[in-house]
């Protein structure tokens, strides 16, 4: 007959010893990283026009800047710490291991308190995340890239890799289009892309002002400035939302085939681990299937542009 | 697995030296409805006196001792220019007692979500360690529909699950602590009466369910009728409260929010359960709305819970527990819905998509 007043001892129920300290995880060891960001400094604030602001930053501890390796097309979540994240691609070199460049716009909570920081004060960034544009698959291709306002943003990184193996790829073609000249970023790379990165490049606007002299329209137009073989050719094509339809339909009935057709995504996100759900885009999800996107598969997908 | 058999006073004896010593949780009465039943939550308890072994369902599932409303991620201290992150996994470890089939069912599909995806989350893992969970099987409730789902048994994800056969509990041990804690307690091997009502009871449980889906073929049906005007109907009703996603046992969607300290010394980065059912889900920078209708964000959640999505292998993440349903402010409950996109019911013929024979 057993003891009725017998008890279970509290302190030995099930605690597991990783309670008290951090959990080892064989198989993703890079959970960690995703969940404490990288201190970052701002070394670097460019003005670009009046809502858009070039950020560069430089992640402080030696070891971490070493391991921070993205493709492009890219995306990382940015902390002003005290105010929240915001998902923001990267615009600079994946060569470049020192200071990561992205070009931000004053439009949110996060952004507005960004922009309030002066050089010198130090950020938190997570990732990198997502998916990125297939640079290997398009070797020994012609390369479309098309971009619409501050889509030139996720453009650089390409054309960064593009300018590192400028001899893999045939021609190169960069159409970018703005609402208007003043809004049109990065102008002072224009040159740079053209003479060293070999890259034929056009320009657009929907309404001039009395100092634009080049062309007015959508940015399709510019498609018949430039003679390339559809079916040698890949696209990449970044925007506001509602141009993503308009200029995958003219590419596809220019005979681009759908599968060589990138658009990179924007969905409200708050992990960027494929936990929160708030990216979910048909289902998938942005932060971890995207932001890049084949164009079969945003047709395919509902809901998704 | 180990199959035993405990006598329902040596069971009580038993729970009630566990929920002497530990932080314990279980079924107590806490209110009556407005129609007279009484309302069941998961609330702390000292004694075995205050479970209530026989309760129907509670209100709320299970989640919030995985998934608490509100969870602290990390924590920011400022100091002079700088600041340092700091962050805590720790867990008290906490005793669950008397859950059913489908809140254990649900567990493992969170677990699927929060442990097996692409960057399992620490925060879950600390808590589901440090869980003992006692689960007991129940004669399900007239709207329940967990056998529809597939969710009225469990086979894995608890540590000790109880069927009542008559006077004793047929017990199922499926971890080394639940075996050390009974070895104080007179359990006795099954003998082939108790396997017979154990059958029984089974039988039983599985052919009390009153209420049944049909859910073959739903992840094609829901992609077929993607654009069907059901999902506006339904929209109207729905009122954008999120109180389906509160109760849900499986809903895990949430948003992260950071805030300052009072002191202004600190900031707390912590996430908290969100519905999908809420107007601003979807609402990006700038104010563009990706799903801005009532019916886009039912539809949504319905493709959540029945189609599955791409993180979770595509697996039905609903159980069948119709909390739901019975939480809903505007009468939605996923039999209706299902049923009216399956074309079961004669007034809702208007989904079929229009073909030149019908007009």
């Amino acid at each position: 007959m057993h003891d009725m007043r017998f008890t279970i001892p509290g302190q030995d129920l099930n605690r597991e010893p990783f309670a008290v300290k951090i959990p080892d995880f064989q198989k993703k060891s890079e959970v960690m990283i995703t969940d404490r960001g990288y201190k970052c400094r701002i070394t670097n604030i460019v003005p670009l026009s009046g809502l858009e602001r070039l950020f560069q930053l430089r992640i402080i501890d030696p070891l971490e800047r070493a391991v921070f390796n993205f493709r492009p097309g890219q995306f990382l979540m940015l902390e002003v710490p005290g105010y929240g994240e915001a998902p923001i691609s990267i615009s600079s070199s994946t060569s470049n291991n020192e200071f990561i460049e992205l070009c931000i716009r004053k439009a949110g909570h996060v952004t507005s308190a960004l922009f309030e920081a002066r050089q010198g004060a130090f950020v938190s960034i997570r990732g990198p995340f997502g998916t990125a544009f297939p640079m290997a698959e398009m070797q020994g291709h012609n390369v479309l890239l098309i971009a619409g306002g501050l889509g030139i943003a996720p453009m650089r990184a390409p054309l960064f890799w593009i300018n590192d193996h400028r001899d893999q790829y045939k021609e190169v073609f960069l159409l970018y289009g703005a609402k208007e000249p003043s809004q049109m970023l990065f102008t002072y790379q224009f040159e740079e892309w053209k003479k060293v990165s070999h890259v034929q490049m056009s320009t657009i606007v929907e309404n001039p002002d009395a100092s634009w002299t080049g062309r007015t329209g959508m940015i399709t137009a510019l498609l018949d400035e430039f003679t390339f073989d559809p079916k040698e050719t890949y696209a990449i094509v970044c925007g506001p939302p509602v141009m993503f339809k308009f200029v995958c339909s003219h590419l596809d009935r220019l005979g681009i085939p759908m599968n060589r057709m990138f658009v990179s995504l924007e969905r409200r996100m708050h992990c960027g681990m494929g936990k929160c759900c708030r990216c979910m885009v048909g289902s998938t999800f942005t932060c971890l299937d995207g932001p890049v996107f084949d164009y079969w598969s945003v047709m395919n997908l509902k809901e998704a542009i | 697995m180990i199959y035993k058999v405990i006598s329902k006073t040596e069971f009580k004896a038993f729970i009630d030296a566990l929920v002497q010593n530990n932080s314990s949780f279980g079924p107590r009465k806490v209110d009556t409805g407005s129609n007279g039943k009484p309302i069941y939550q998961f609330m702390p308890v000292k004694s075995v006196d205050e479970i209530e072994f026989d309760y129907t369902v509670t209100h709320s599932s299970a989640k919030h001792f995985f998934l608490p409303y509100r969870d602290e991620l990390s924590h920011f201290n400022f100091s002079d220019g700088n600041w340092e992150q700091e962050i805590r996994y720790e867990a008290p470890p906490i005793i669950l007692i008397g859950l059913r089939p489908c809140d254990i069912n649900a567990v493992n599909i969170l677990d699927d979500v929060m442990l097996h995806g692409a960057y399992p989350s620490p925060y879950y893992l600390a808590r589901r360690k440090n869980t003992f969970i006692i689960g007991m099987d129940h004669l399900p409730l007239p709207d329940c529909f967990c056998h529809s789902m597939n969710r009225h048994t469990v086979n894995h994800g608890f540590n000790l699950f109880c069927s009542d056969i008559g006077d004793s509990y047929y017990l199922s041990i499926n971890s080394s602590k639940a075996f050390n804690f009974l070895k104080e307690f007179r359990i006795e091997e099954p003998t082939y009466e108790n396997n017979c009502s154990l059958i029984e009871r089974r039988k039983n449980i599985k052919n009390s369910f009153e209420t049944r889906i049909e859910v073959s073929g739903l992840p094609c049906f829901l992609d077929i009728e993607f654009d069907s005007p059901i999902w506006q109907k339904w929209g109207d009703k729905c009122l954008s409260c999120g109180s389906c996603a509160m109760v849900c046992p499986t809903c895990y969607c949430y948003s992260v929010e950071e805030r300052f300290d009072v002191d202004l010394k600190g900031s707390t980065r912590q996430n908290h359960l969100y519905s999908c059912n809420l107007v601003d889900f979807a609402q990006v920078t700038g104010g563009h709305n990706f799903r801005p209708k009532n019916g886009d964000r039912l539809k949504y959640r319905y493709y959540h819970h029945y189609r599955g999505f791409a993180a979770n292998d595509n697996q039905q993440i609903c159980v069948g527990c119709n909390r739901c349903g019975r939480a809903c402010l505007a009468d939605i409950n996923p039999k209706d819905v299902i049923n009216d996109l399956r074309l079961e019911r004669e007034s809702c013929m208007i989904c079929v998509s229009p073909s030149p024979d019908k007009t």
